[in-house]
């Protein structure tokens, strides 16, 4: 087993609305990542998948709040610690950021370089701009991005090329954990996989630990992660390793998920896919027992009232449910 | 918020869990319901010169599932305004059921927009926020004549609608669309659709904005709309997976030019153009493995 870069210990952070309503969007959520590993997080829009990369940085500002739970990099407790000291301490050396709309995460009227130079400066305010211009030099050369691109404008790059910038940027501290929100969604499918082939050299060079991959594209998740975690309503509801995931899923709504991957591959096309009606629960009120109760085809009359604890199943695997595993299994197989 | 549940809990009991997207149809020999020669349209702006749709040529016929494929600015978007008649091309015709379009004016504009209907991306943006549910409705049934219907009989089309859509008409009622969740408001869409009862409809992107469970639910309705009712269904999209499991045709899209169309089969099981061959490699797969060695580190 390799060294755990991330450690997280029953997260919860919530979101205050303007009508002091709070909203639980990461509920007890637990996870680990071993150096060298990629997680995956699956879940449909409003699940509390960017929320729980917010709440990963340690980094909390109104209107979400860091409620309860621990955050260890790399033996580093990071929860709790006040923005500024996260800002100069924890982010771009242990945790990094990777927004989903790069286009708009640069300030459009300064140069690239500056940017780099922001993050180093941030870290350590004794740096020679030249030693950053050579650092910067160096790692775009090794990223087989052009040289040029530090003398130029956010609007003179194209989107790929901005995704691929802003990942440079993020991670030219070589952080422990990289947190990549869906870096890729805003992309064509080319251009998405250029971006993919960059995040996959660095982790082999080591210039990132560990990675937290979001997305709702779960063709994309099985290629690039080692495991993926699904989230429903703000909670872990099964995680395993990604080939598991995909054609061995337990929960029922992971099953669902898995089961509506639609791939241009012969002899998928008749592939029959599961359809969940209806719409996630409400976190203002969240239910009180299985949060997917309401739409579970194999709820029983418990499941709405009794509360799910997270369960280890096998190595590596978890899952969030009143029925047994052997139990789903045999329904699943029934049903095909 | 109360009825929303309800309205979930009345899905959960009632929906059939699978769907099937695999209902293809042999079209070949069902009359021509929109094509076009030539298609052109050239756009200029601040010297620049632009050719969205290049000299393109399509059959589209009656009870035909056609998707348009294509990367972000290859034209999907310019092509779809004209086949509503939003924009008009430079050049080359666009014929509907075999004779030359006239939009012209204004009242033969209206005359063709009977026959065509589009659903967009975002269903949030789809709907006038002052109106309620019930106007939007009504709207539809006045617009194909059924005005001096019978109030009861208006309800009973709406709930029919509604039904075709599972949804509710009676929770529906008196709210205003932005309650909806998104597919919700998306499925109110295809309602507004079924009581329209076009000949073509016109879908772009419908589903992106939806999430993978319901995504399944959404295509299948528009799948319905096509073996119920007949009509042409237009499917633009940019996910070349979702195209190959739903349409009976596909045309692949590059720069403004079809570069290759035929049944969804041949398309992308057997791709003849290259840009097809690296839109099919691009993107990633589950059985087959994804292959990253393709690319190039300073592509662009």
């Amino acid at each position: 087993m390799g060294k755990v870069m991330l450690e997280v210990r029953e997260l919860t952070t919530k979101y205050v609305t303007r009508f002091r309503e709070d909203v639980y969007a990461v509920d007890h959520v637990s996870l680990s990542i071993e150096e060298g590993k990629s997680l995956g997080i699956a879940g449909e829009s409003g699940c509390g998948k960017s929320t729980l990369a917010l709440s990963l940085m340690g980094y909390y500002f109104p209107p979400l709040h860091y409620m309860s739970g621990e955050i260890i990099v790399d033996g580093k407790n990071i929860s709790g610690l006040d923005p500024d000291t996260v800002r100069k301490k924890v982010l771009g050396t242990d945790v990094a950021y990777i927004p989903q709309a790069a286009m708009n995460a640069l300030n459009p009227t300064r140069k690239i370089s500056a940017f780099i130079q922001d993050v180093i400066l941030a870290h350590d305010p004794k740096a020679n701009k030249k030693d950053i211009r050579d650092m910067a030099e160096k790692r775009f050369e090794e990223l087989h991005l052009p040289k040029e691109a530090l003398d130029k404008h956010a609007v003179e790059l194209s989107g790929g090329m901005k995704q691929r910038v802003v990942i440079a940027v993020s991670t030219i501290l070589s952080p422990k954990v990289l947190i990549a929100d869906e870096p890729s969604s805003a992309l064509d499918v080319t251009s998405q996989k250029v971006v993919i082939k960059m995040l996959r050299d660095m982790m082999d060079r080591g210039f990132i630990r560990s990675m937290i991959f979001i997305t709702h594209e779960l063709p994309l998740l099985y290629n690039v992660t080692d495991d993926i975690m699904v989230m429903y309503a703000g909670q872990i509801v099964e995680r395993g390793s990604a080939k598991e995931m995909v054609f061995d899923p337990v929960h029922p709504y992971s099953r669902g998920l898995m089961r509506s991957i639609l791939v241009p591959e012969d002899g998928t096309r008749n592939n029959k896919l599961i359809a969940i009606p209806g719409t996630p629960p409400n976190l203002k009120h969240p239910p009180e027992g299985c949060r997917f109760a309401e739409r579970c085809k194999y709820a029983m009359p418990s499941c709405r009232y009794n509360s799910m604890p997270i369960i280890d199943f096998a190595p590596g695997r978890q899952y969030r449910c009143g029925h047994s595993v052997s139990h789903l299994r045999e329904v699943y197989a029934s049903e095909e | 918020m109360q009825v929303k549940n309800e309205d979930i809990i009345m899905q959960a009991n009632k929906e059939t869990p699978t769907v099937s997207l695999d209902r293809r149809h042999d079209v070949s020999k069902n009359p021509l319901c929109l094509s076009g020669k030539g298609v052109t349209r050239e756009f200029h702006a601040g010297g620049t010169h632009t050719i969205a749709v290049n000299n393109v040529d399509f059959e589209f016929r009656e009870g035909e599932l056609v998707s348009i494929v294509g990367e972000s600015g290859s034209g999907k978007t310019t092509l779809s305004k004209m086949l509503l008649g939003l924009l008009q091309p430079t050049s080359g015709d666009i014929y509907f059921r075999g004779k030359k379009r006239d939009i012209s004016s204004g009242r033969k504009k209206k005359e063709y927009w009977k026959n065509i209907q589009a659903i967009f991306q975002d269903p949030f943006s789809s709907f006038n926020v002052f109106n309620k549910i019930d106007t939007v409705l009504l709207d539809c049934i006045n617009m194909t004549g059924g005005k001096n219907l019978p109030a009861d009989k208006k309800v009973e089309l709406m709930t029919e609608a509604c039904s075709f859509v599972n949804l509710k008409f009676a929770e529906l009622t008196n709210k205003y669309p932005f309650e909806l969740s998104g597919g919700q408001m998306q499925r109110l869409m295809i309602a507004r659709i079924f009581l329209l009862k076009p000949k073509i409809l016109l879908a772009d992107e419908p589903t992106s904005m939806i999430d993978a469970c319901s995504r399944a639910t959404i295509l299948d309705m528009l799948l319905n709309l096509r073996d119920e009712i007949g009509m042409t269904v237009i499917f633009i999209t940019h996910d070349i997976g979702l195209a190959y499991y739903i349409s009976d045709t596909v045309y692949i899209m590059e720069h403004g030019k079809f570069v290759e169309h035929g049944s969804a089969d041949e398309v992308i099981l057997t791709p003849k153009a290259p840009y097809t061959k690296r839109l099919i490699s691009d993107v990633p797969k589950i059985h087959e493995p994804w292959d990253l060695s393709t690319v190039s580190g300073s592509a662009e």
